[in-house]
């Protein structure tokens, strides 16, 4: 291409000159989608009726795109596309591999069901708060974090999904939910305000931004790079998202507060991008720094798993319990950061995935155990579930033992994959923290089961009377919305303890991608240096 | 000249994090707006501080011609301050309605999320 006054341009040298391929298009899809349908969902946001339309058909469509990203990255290894065609690391990048495209499946499938189950959460006027469009644009966000290939790009979808979840914590502006919001808020923005510090020593240190130059140039660089105090604080602020102990604190204080379903999509969507970007930055980025503190990462994911055990022991309020519960999840997947073998990766991915599902659907079942006994949440008022429905009783103890992490259901695998991983690497401590964990979360669990649906009745009841009666759970409407998502999730747990080899193997593969980077540098620079 | 910059950022940060440890909503607010300029001028400083050259290349090179401002940070900080100011609209908003709500800027005064002296899960029926 000749110029007026100029020599000829090897444009080259500096752009991709041949059409990103039509099927990699794929690739920036999961984004697109939420994002176009949230626009759409919030200038419709008038016609209260067409929105649970425009959100489910959007996440369906979302999950599809999910799936048909993973088998495509499945079949040909990292998909990516550089934004304006520059040639990377000089344009954004979003590479989809098989980590992130396990996440954002996970996500996009419990969007659904949650999207689902708001439809009996919020009556025709509660709409109007908003929930659709802020659910729609909180999943872009989130696909954009768990697809994006650049560290810059990331820190803005954290911002789009952390700005969506404000929205839809103070939904319903009661006193106690804007108490959370407070601290919710605060900590959050904290937390991703370290992140882009991190973010902008990275910068001033290598020059660059795309996670593939960075996995590229890490290991070439002199031992005397000033990368570990980067490394520790990227520990610390996603750490501070995953609410890992002792930067949990804005967790307990707000989960809580907001409409049940919205704690269920926090719940499976929030503190899962915290552990994502940890893994991504410490084992992918920076592995050699992460390893100088995975002594403190051992006991971070320790103290993780047993205050988040005791603090659900310790709590009366099933909401708050979950919420410990999720604290305490959060500490078993830490513990991969502490010993980075590939066993340890692929049993955090497993539970990472497991922990999704499991973390939503006992918040949605909470959501139905509140309805059926008039509205609370508390240990002292709940009670005569089974009689009132054994159907919820059955649900709510194949998740009670799937958060334990006994057998048959999905929680015993990932478990056994990390207590296996940190014996092998000599932490039989942290292995036995992780089983400690699990025992303590069994008897959390289980005193739920004894006093909500093993007891006759609330707590002034004597157990033989008939004084409790369940409160109906409304039209055939409200009880599907209810019902469908439950049995969902709840058949996905069911499913993935019996047969747990499928997502093993996709674990497998996201794991040993992520410990040697050579295919997703190679996905973005080809065959060239 | 990075070095003194180095140092107003250092004091930024001092500022910043000695206004967030109050008790009182609306000084947390001030250290949240200073953390963000903070922040700013970090991402500003890590891309080199040069003279006011444009990356403009001769008609006859490939490559312009000697050290020119790198645009990237200007790019990062843009995109910053944009987010930073809605959040703090946000966060300002929320403080106000919390206030109002709450009857307190006190931090350690709101506890109806986790309200004090709760009594214990029960311990058996």
């Amino acid at each position: 291409m000749a110029t007026a006054n100029g020599p000829e341009v090897d444009l080259a040298l500096a752009m991709i000159t041949v059409p990103t391929p039509l099927s990699d298009w794929l690739v920036i899809l999961p984004v697109v989608i939420p994002l176009a349908a949230g626009s759409l969902a919030l200038a419709l946001r008038r016609r209260i009726g067409v929105q649970p339309s425009i959100a489910i058909t959007a996440l369906a469509l979302l999950l599809l795109v999910d799936v048909a990203l993973l088998l495509k990255v499945l079949a040909e290894g990292p998909v990516v596309m550089v934004m304006g065609r520059w040639l990377p690391p000089f344009g954004i990048a979003f590479e989809a591999d098989a980590m992130g495209v396990i996440f954002a499946t996970a996500a996009a499938f419990v969007a659904l069901f949650g999207a689902i189950y708001a439809r009996a959460e919020f009556n025709t006027t509660e709409r109007r708060y908003g929930i659709y469009p802020f659910l729609l644009l909180l999943m872009g966000g989130v696909s954009g974090a768990f697809l994006t290939g650049d560290l810059f790009n990331l820190y803005v979808w954290f911002e789009v999904l952390l700005i969506s979840s404000f929205g839809m914590i103070v939904m319903g502006s009661e006193k106690a939910q804007i108490d959370g919001a407070v601290k919710y808020a605060l900590l959050n923005l904290v937390a991703t305000t370290l992140f882009l510090i991190a973010t902008g020593l990275l910068y001033g240190t290598l020059g660059t931004l795309n996670m593939a130059d960075i996995a590229r140039i890490t290991p070439t660089l002199p031992a005397d790079t000033p990368l570990i105090g980067i490394a520790a604080l990227f520990f610390l602020a996603f750490g501070m998202k995953a609410a890992a102990f002792p930067v949990n604190t804005w967790l307990p204080a707000s989960y809580h507060t907001p409409r049940v379903v919205v704690s269920a999509l926090f719940s499976g969507l929030l503190t899962k991008v915290g552990v994502y970007a940890l893994l991504r930055t410490l084992v992918l980025l920076l592995p050699v720094q992460a390893a100088a503190w995975s002594g403190i990462a051992a006991w971070v994911a320790a103290l993780t798993i047993l205050v988040g055990a005791l603090g659900a022991l310790a709590q009366s309020d099933l909401r708050r319990m979950l919420g410990y519960l999720i604290i305490s999840g959060i500490g078993a997947m830490l513990a991969a950061l502490a010993v980075p073998s590939e066993k340890a990766v692929t049993g955090a991915l497993f539970y990472a995935v497991h922990s999704i599902i499991v973390m939503t659907a006992l918040y949605l079942a909470a959501g139905v155990m509140a309805r059926c006994s008039g509205g609370s949440f508390d240990l002292r008022r709940l009670g005569g579930l089974y009689g009132a429905s054994p159907l919820l009783a059955g649900v709510f103890l194949v998740l009670a033992l799937g958060v334990a992490g006994l057998p048959p259901f999905s929680g015993f695998w990932p478990k056994l994959m990390l207590v296996e991983a940190t014996l092998e690497a000599g932490a039989g401590w942290l292995a036995a923290s992780i089983l400690v964990g699990g025992f303590l979360t069994t008897l959390a669990v289980g005193r739920v089961w004894l006093f909500a649906f093993l007891r006759g009745g609330p707590e002034t009841v004597a157990d033989g009377t008939s004084a409790f009666t369940a409160t109906p759970l409304g039209t055939l409407e409200i009880r599907l919305s209810l019902w469908v998502p439950l049995l969902v999730l709840t058949l996905a747990i069911i499913l993935l303890g019996l047969f747990p080899a499928p997502l093993h193997v996709l674990a497998t593969i996201a794991a040993s991608g992520l410990i040697d980077p050579a295919e997703y540098i190679g996905a973005v620079f080809g065959g060239a240096p | 000249m990075e070095a003194a910059i180095a140092g107003l950022v250092a004091a930024f940060f001092a500022a910043s994090l000695y206004l967030m440890m109050s008790k009182q909503i609306i000084r947390i607010l001030l250290g949240v707006a200073i953390l963000g300029n903070a922040v700013n001028l970090l991402l500003f400083t890590c891309g080199r501080l040069t003279r006011e050259v444009p990356p403009i290349i001769a008609g006859d090179a490939m490559v312009p011609d000697g050290v020119t401002a790198n645009a990237l940070p200007q790019a990062l900080i843009l995109t910053a301050i944009v987010i930073s100011f809605s959040f703090f609209a946000f966060l300002l908003v929320l403080a106000f309605r919390a206030y109002q709500e709450l009857g307190t800027d006190d931090t350690d005064q709101m506890r109806i999320a986790e309200p004090l002296g709760e009594a214990g899960p029960p311990t058996g029926y």
